[in-house]
């Protein structure tokens, strides 16, 4: 199960050029986090291509089509220009709470991606609390959310901050409850763990034949968090004009939008770790080694392995992003207080009883539940 | 002992004149608590262009160009009313052939507004995509329009005693393999909104109107329909040819935004087997009348002299509106769309009064949404289905 390691090698290069252990690592340490940085950026740039696309598509368009090919370079024309544009403050609004709000809610989504993991050491920090950091920093992006609707001195901008704060108090605790349920399984909250929880038979010991009520209500919940229809209350264009964005422009509404997306893939690699196994492939290929009799610690086979796992977990996700773009553009958006029934009176009697049967069975059948 | 007592600011919110989901240019003085509407005042006029004064000073065939910009998307009914007001004022006949051309155009017509209310309605709801798919449709209605009248939204093409131009060769095929296709996508837009449990729970039960209330608040068109109220101009007016048609009323009683999503959606099936009725049966002879009478004449007729065979065989830009008044009302898709026009035997109308029906539906917006929440208003005001430039003229 050790995967190749990037950083004692890295390391073990710089010592033998000479550098001491602390400076060596001190040199590695900002490595891995400009590349997750670059590639949770550059996820959020494709989902907004696929975003659309995939709506072009349903609503029997083109999309993008000139700028680059496939319209691939659109996202970057879309950056260019918001960076370009002027960012105006409104009068009267509080300009340091209207300056916070989108960096908040901006470094909370990225800060996310500290633990999660794309290979079996392609993470920056397995922090032993990894899912359990993941929720806790997400409750924080709607604060800003809230800051963003207060300092506006816009009504539509206040409505859309306070629902916000609504939307994501309710659905957190589902969220938490489903994401419980499979900690409980793995004794671990440490996100590595529950991916190597997941492995040995391939698809079928895969999270979501385990916990399929949990799988759904993590997805909902998950969905509610991304404020995407159906749950796009805080800014639903319709009523509220933009909500908390309505007075945002240029790089300030940037931090919202790429925030948006960022949040997006998150989630979406949440429920791949969580849930369909991270990296592992749909069958174990462990088994494939031994079958093509190649020792598995040789460099090429880690090599390989690492580089279709990152393939898979990426896959796993975009399948998730494509279901939720899908998902935008053919339902209507529900009501506040179908929103919050939804939330509160069927997500989390549902998760509880989810929590308890997940806990029953881990006592019943301690082989399959990990217990 | 102290209590806490919480108590919430309303807050007063002012959707429109711009607004994303205020159909043009419509204002509503929103005052909310939290997220329920407490009041609701709406405001008219951005889009007041005195349609009715200007029509006391111009001859209809000059008025002509501008009913269209009444309700600019059921076009053909405000160019109906136009010329039907002084028709029955002056008693000109209509022949046969001409009044099949009007019922297919108005039908049409009808199909097209309400496919737009349909993608609006639910894009007020939340879901975009539909909207692309009624224009898919919509598009091809107009490019209906375009071959017979020569414009896609802005036809002026009917005139008094008949139509401006007989419909061009091969028409009408094309409509009838039209109206088969767009069958066919009904039953797609049903399949993909009807039972969908969001929307469902959206619209079922909201914006309710009982029978007694929508009669005594003057609404008119599927609005009254969808509350039990059996009232169809086209079966109580009887004008044009529609009683030669096979069709049936379309109507509800639950009287909800639902019931009258359901009365629209049928009332476009109802109009395409019209259409198609009106295909099989439309006659040949002239789309005009006093083409018809000039061939009814004989070679003596006095239509049949220099003046009118070369110059102005159309009717004459000099008609006069008779001495007398009259209100002349159609079943246009939002409801009774009627002028009271009253003549001094002279080329311009005296007074030219319209009823729109956008204007007298929208009346009822108010109370409709007093305790609702804020994203019922959109709803509600989307199955109210009002075209600004008719409610302010």
């Amino acid at each position: 199960m050790n995967g190749i390691d990037l950083q004692q090698s890295f390391v073990g290069l710089l010592t033998g050029l000479g550098l001491t252990q602390g400076v060596a690592r001190a040199v590695w340490m900002p490595l891995p986090m400009l590349l997750v940085v670059l590639v949770v950026t550059v996820g959020a740039l494709a989902s907004t291509w696929l975003e659309r696309k995939i709506s072009a598509a349903a609503q029997q368009r083109i999309g993008p089509e000139y700028a680059g090919p496939f319209g691939l370079a659109i996202p970057a024309a879309d950056v260019v220009k918001l960076l370009i544009k002027q960012t105006t403050v409104p009068a009267q609004s509080d300009p340091l709470l209207f300056v916070l709000g989108p960096v908040i809610v901006f470094i909370s989504v990225f800060l996310s991606f500290l633990v999660i993991p794309f290979g079996q050491n392609l993470v920056i920090s397995d922090v032993t609390t990894g899912v359990f950091l993941v929720i806790a920093i997400s409750s924080i992006a709607p604060i800003g959310l809230l800051m963003a609707g207060y300092s506006s001195n816009n009504k539509y901008s206040l409505l859309g901050g306070l629902r916000a704060a609504a939307q994501s108090i309710s659905y957190e605790i589902p969220l938490a409850l489903a994401a419980l349920a499979v900690v409980m399984m793995s004794n671990n909250l440490s996100t590595i763990d529950i991916v190597n929880q997941q492995a040995g038979l391939g698809i079928l010991s895969w999270n979501v034949w385990r916990q399929p009520i949990g799988f759904v209500i993590f997805m909902i919940a998950v969905l509610a968090e991304c404020e995407r229809i159906p749950f796009d209350l805080p800014e639903a264009e319709e009523e509220l004009v933009a909500g908390y964005q309505t007075e945002y422009s240029g790089v300030n509404f940037m931090l919202f939008y790429g925030a948006s997306y960022a949040n997006l893939f998150l989630s979406a690699l949440l429920v791949a770790i969580l849930y369909l196994g991270g990296w592992e492939l749909p069958f174990p290929i462990d088994r494939v080694a031994e079958i093509f009799r190649i020792p598995e610690s040789s460099t090429i086979w880690q090599i390989v392995a690492a580089f279709l796992g990152v393939t898979m977990i990426l896959l796993k996700a975009f399948a998730f992003i494509f279901l939720a773009i899908l998902l935008r553009w053919t339902v209507p958006r529900v009501r506040i207080d179908q929103l919050l029934d939804l939330g509160w009176k069927f997500l989390l009697p549902i998760g509880l009883v989810n929590l308890l049967i997940t806990a029953a069975l881990k006592l019943a059948f301690p082989v399959a539940f990990g217990g | 002992m102290v209590m806490i007592e919480t108590k919430a600011e309303r807050m007063v919110i002012n959707m429109g004149p711009h607004h994303p989901s205020m159909h043009g240019v419509l204002r509503l003085i929103v005052t909310l608590d939290g997220e329920n509407v407490v009041d609701c005042e709406p405001v008219l006029g951005y889009l007041h262009r005195s349609m009715e004064k200007i029509a006391e000073n111009r001859t209809i065939i000059q008025y002509l160009p501008y009913v269209t910009r009444w309700d600019y998307l059921a076009t053909m009914f405000t160019e109906a009313i136009t010329v039907n007001a002084p028709e029955k004022l002056a008693d000109v006949p209509v022949p046969r052939r001409a009044s099949y051309i009007r019922m297919i155009m108005l039908e049409l017509s009808r199909i097209a507004s309400h496919l737009l209310w349909l993608g609006t309605f639910v894009a007020d709801i939340g879901a975009q995509t539909p909207f692309f798919y009624v224009f898919r449709e919509r598009e091809m209605i107009y490019d209906l329009f375009e071959a017979a009248t020569g414009m896609r939204m802005m036809h002026n093409y009917f005139r008094i005693g008949g139509v401006a131009a007989d419909l061009p060769y091969g028409w009408l095929e094309k409509c009838e393999d039209y109206c088969h296709y767009q069958l066919d996508k009904i039953e797609e837009y049903e399949k993909l909104m009807t039972n969908n449990p969001i929307f469902r729970k959206r619209v079922e039960g909201i914006g309710r109107i009982s029978k007694e209330e929508a009669i005594n608040w003057g609404l008119s068109g599927p609005m009254l329909r969808a509350s039990g109220v059996k009232w169809d101009l086209r079966k109580v007016d009887h004008y044009e040819l529609y009683d030669e048609l096979d069709w049936e009323l379309q109507w509800a009683t639950e009287g909800d935004c639902l019931a009258r999503y359901f009365v629209r959606v049928r009332e476009m099936r109802e109009s395409c087997k019209m259409v198609l009725q009106c295909i099989k049966q439309i006659p040949g002879g002239s789309y005009e009348n006093l083409e018809a009478q000039r061939v009814l004449g004989g070679p003596k007729s006095e239509w049949n002299s220099p003046e009118y065979q070369f110059i102005s065989k159309k009717p004459s830009p000099t008609f006069k509106v008779p001495n007398g008044e009259n209100y002349v009302r159609v079943e246009a898709p939002k409801g009774e769309l009627g002028v009271y026009l009253i003549g001094e035997n002279n080329v311009f109308p005296w007074r030219w009064k319209i009823r729109p029906p956008g204007f007298i539906n929208l009346q009822v917006l108010p109370q409709l949404v007093r305790g609702m929440k804020i994203a019922d208003i959109m709803a509600i005001l989307g199955s109210v289905d009002i075209i600004m430039g008719e409610v302010d003229r």
